[in-house]
């Protein structure tokens, strides 16, 4: 068995949710096998340095084995959220693919 | 194997798929004992926009769209029994039920009995200092001048008391969105208001359906990797729910999607914070137990749900006047694109800069960066960013319209005093809404039920 490198996009699926300025990314596994590797690498620190412009105050990842998924909380990214933010997606639907552009080393 | 109730899951949002209702009629149409049809078309701000349609005028401020999400199915659900429950009444619950009776009468149907489930608005009953002082996560609305909407989620009682008295349609405003399927599993199978498992089990039900097809397939296609079927005719969901909570999702035959493992999860976990303590009206909702399992094709069991007793308080949303939005756009495209598009970008910011000094201008460039940057400037961080085609987006908020029209006619006056090529300018200014969540203690809650109509 060898390692390599994919990005989480190859190996997971994520969607984003909003209420006021708090996103919640959803992170399941297509493979309950890459579920450890993932918790292993994608911490929350990991999600909240690929977040870091979005100045995160707070990220939480919930963990949950029987759905070989996992959630992810981040406090204060959405610029507002949807009343106030400037951006188009004030909604941060888009997110979900920051998350999968993440690096994780599986065995393969 | 008991009763199975049956609920589909015929609209996520406002702007949702008209046609989509149909398909879950003639399926359900087809089947044995209690079964409903759910409408949820009602996101936080679509309720305090529908408010100032009704001031504007009073026999308005139900969803727009109540004809188009209803007419297809109305005479198709009172024939067959398939009980109607939405909450497109907005901020007009009981105009939206005189224009479903209007609609029966102008198609010759029988006179529907029509229930009208209020008491969610709080403006006058509590005032903008007690909404101020039960504001959670800031203290937006100690400023505010006027409140524009202040609605609670009501739970699922009125609405099970709704279908008690016999009612053909329930029409809400502002209730939990899974109450639109908890309060017809608490009138079909009759669980106590302290039934904690299963009025999570009907709370975890109503949260599969309350997005439409973002169970079924809908919101999830990223080819190849996650292909959908005949995404064009998607179909919306239906919850199977027994007597002790167990639900499983499908869909009608012969619709496009696909309900497995993956679709079902990804919507299990949507706009979720912590999966161990889902705050709704009726229930605290623990989804940690929660197994979600392949039965057949389109069908998944989910099961494992498990409640604690409700909060002591209700959410509330308030809405208050946000001044408004302007946002204006242009495009730079071939050879050097990128570098007009940063020109440009350059220019309108020191013009705005000393025309208005106190406003804040974000810059996307759509083609490099429209959605994952952030206020501070990502665009201009990525000076080597190229692309041949380059739309930039402006955009500003104010309390003062005439101060965002700076930055527009800044954006448009590109056309002959900025970069080579610049076209296709669009401007426009968006009223805004903002929002707060606040606290309500029950005592403040005070749902009541009225029948129109056939059973008047």
């Amino acid at each position: 068995m060898s390692a390599r490198t994919v990005k989480l996009h190859e190996i997971a699926n994520a969607r984003s949710g909003d209420k006021g300025n708090r996103l919640n990314i959803a992170l399941v596994c297509r493979d309950p096998a890459h579920y450890s590797a993932i918790a292993r690498q994608v911490t929350a620190e990991a999600a909240g340095a690929a977040f870091a412009h979005r100045k995160p105050s707070r990220v939480v990842r919930y963990d949950l084995p029987k759905l070989a998924a996992f959630n992810f909380v981040l406090d204060d990214v959405l610029e507002g959220g949807v009343n106030a933010s400037l951006g188009l997606d004030g909604h941060g639907k888009s997110l979900s693919f920051l998350l999968l552009d993440l690096p994780v080393e599986i065995e393969s | 194997m008991g009763a199975v109730v049956r609920i589909g899951g015929a609209a996520g949002f406002a702007g949702d798929r008209t046609d989509a209702a149909r398909p879950l009629v003639e399926a359900l149409a087809r089947c044995d004992g209690p079964r409903f049809l759910m409408f949820e078309t009602l996101a936080e701000r679509t309720l305090a926009l529908s408010q100032l349609e009704r001031r504007r005028d009073p026999a308005r401020g139900y969803n727009p769209k109540l004809d188009r999400f209803i007419g297809p199915v109305l005479a198709d659900c009172l024939r067959h029994d398939v009980r109607i429950v939405g909450n497109f009444g907005a901020a007009n619950p009981r105009g939206a039920a005189e224009r479903i009776l209007a609609l029966a009468r102008e198609r010759g149907l029988r006179v529907p009995r029509v229930a009208v489930v209020e008491g969610d608005d709080l403006t006058g009953v509590l005032s903008a200092g007690e909404l101020a002082a039960r504001e959670i996560d800031g203290s937006m609305l100690r400023d505010a001048n006027e409140i524009v909407a202040a609605n609670l989620y009501l739970g699922a009682a009125p609405i099970a008391e709704a279908l008690g008295a016999g009612a053909d349609v329930v029409v809400t405003g502002r209730v939990a969105d899974s109450a639109l399927a908890l309060g017809p599993l608490m009138h079909a199978f009759g669980w106590r208001q302290d039934d904690w498992n299963r009025l999570a089990a009907g709370t975890l039900a109503g949260h599969l359906l309350e997005c439409g097809a973002q169970a079924t397939g809908g919101y999830f296609a990223d080819p190849p990797h996650k292909a959908v079927p005949g995404m064009a005719d998607i179909g919306y969901p239906i919850a199977e729910v027994d007597a002790d909570g167990c639900v499983t999702v499908t869909k009608p035959e012969g619709t496009g999607g696909r309900v497995d493992r993956l679709t079902v999860t990804e919507q299990l976990l949507y706009e979720i914070h912590d999966p161990a303590a889902y705050l709704a009206p009726d229930v605290t909702l623990d989804l940690t137990g929660v197994t979600v399992d392949e039965l057949a094709r389109d069908r998944v069991r989910v099961q494992g749900a498990r409640g604690r007793p409700a909060p002591e308080t209700l959410k509330a949303t308030v809405c208050v006047d946000g001044g408004v939005l302007g946002e204006a756009e242009i495009s730079y495209a071939g050879p050097n694109a990128a570098a007009r598009a940063r020109l440009a970008a350059e220019i309108v910011t020191e013009r705005v800069g000393r025309l208005a000094p106190g406003l804040a201008v974000r810059v996307d460039a759509i083609g490099i960066l429209s959605v994952l940057g952030d206020d501070a400037g990502a665009f201009a961080r990525r000076s080597n960013a190229e692309s041949d085609d380059v739309r930039l987006r402006f955009a500003a908020r104010s309390a003062d319209a005439a101060e965002a029209e700076i930055l527009l006619d800044e954006v448009e006056a590109l056309y002959c005093a900025g970069p080579a090529g610049g076209a296709g300018v669009r401007r426009r200014l968006t009223p805004r809404l903002a929002s707060a969540s606040c606290l309500i203690e029950r005592k403040y809650a005070a749902p009541r039920v009225t029948m129109l109509g056939g059973g008047a």
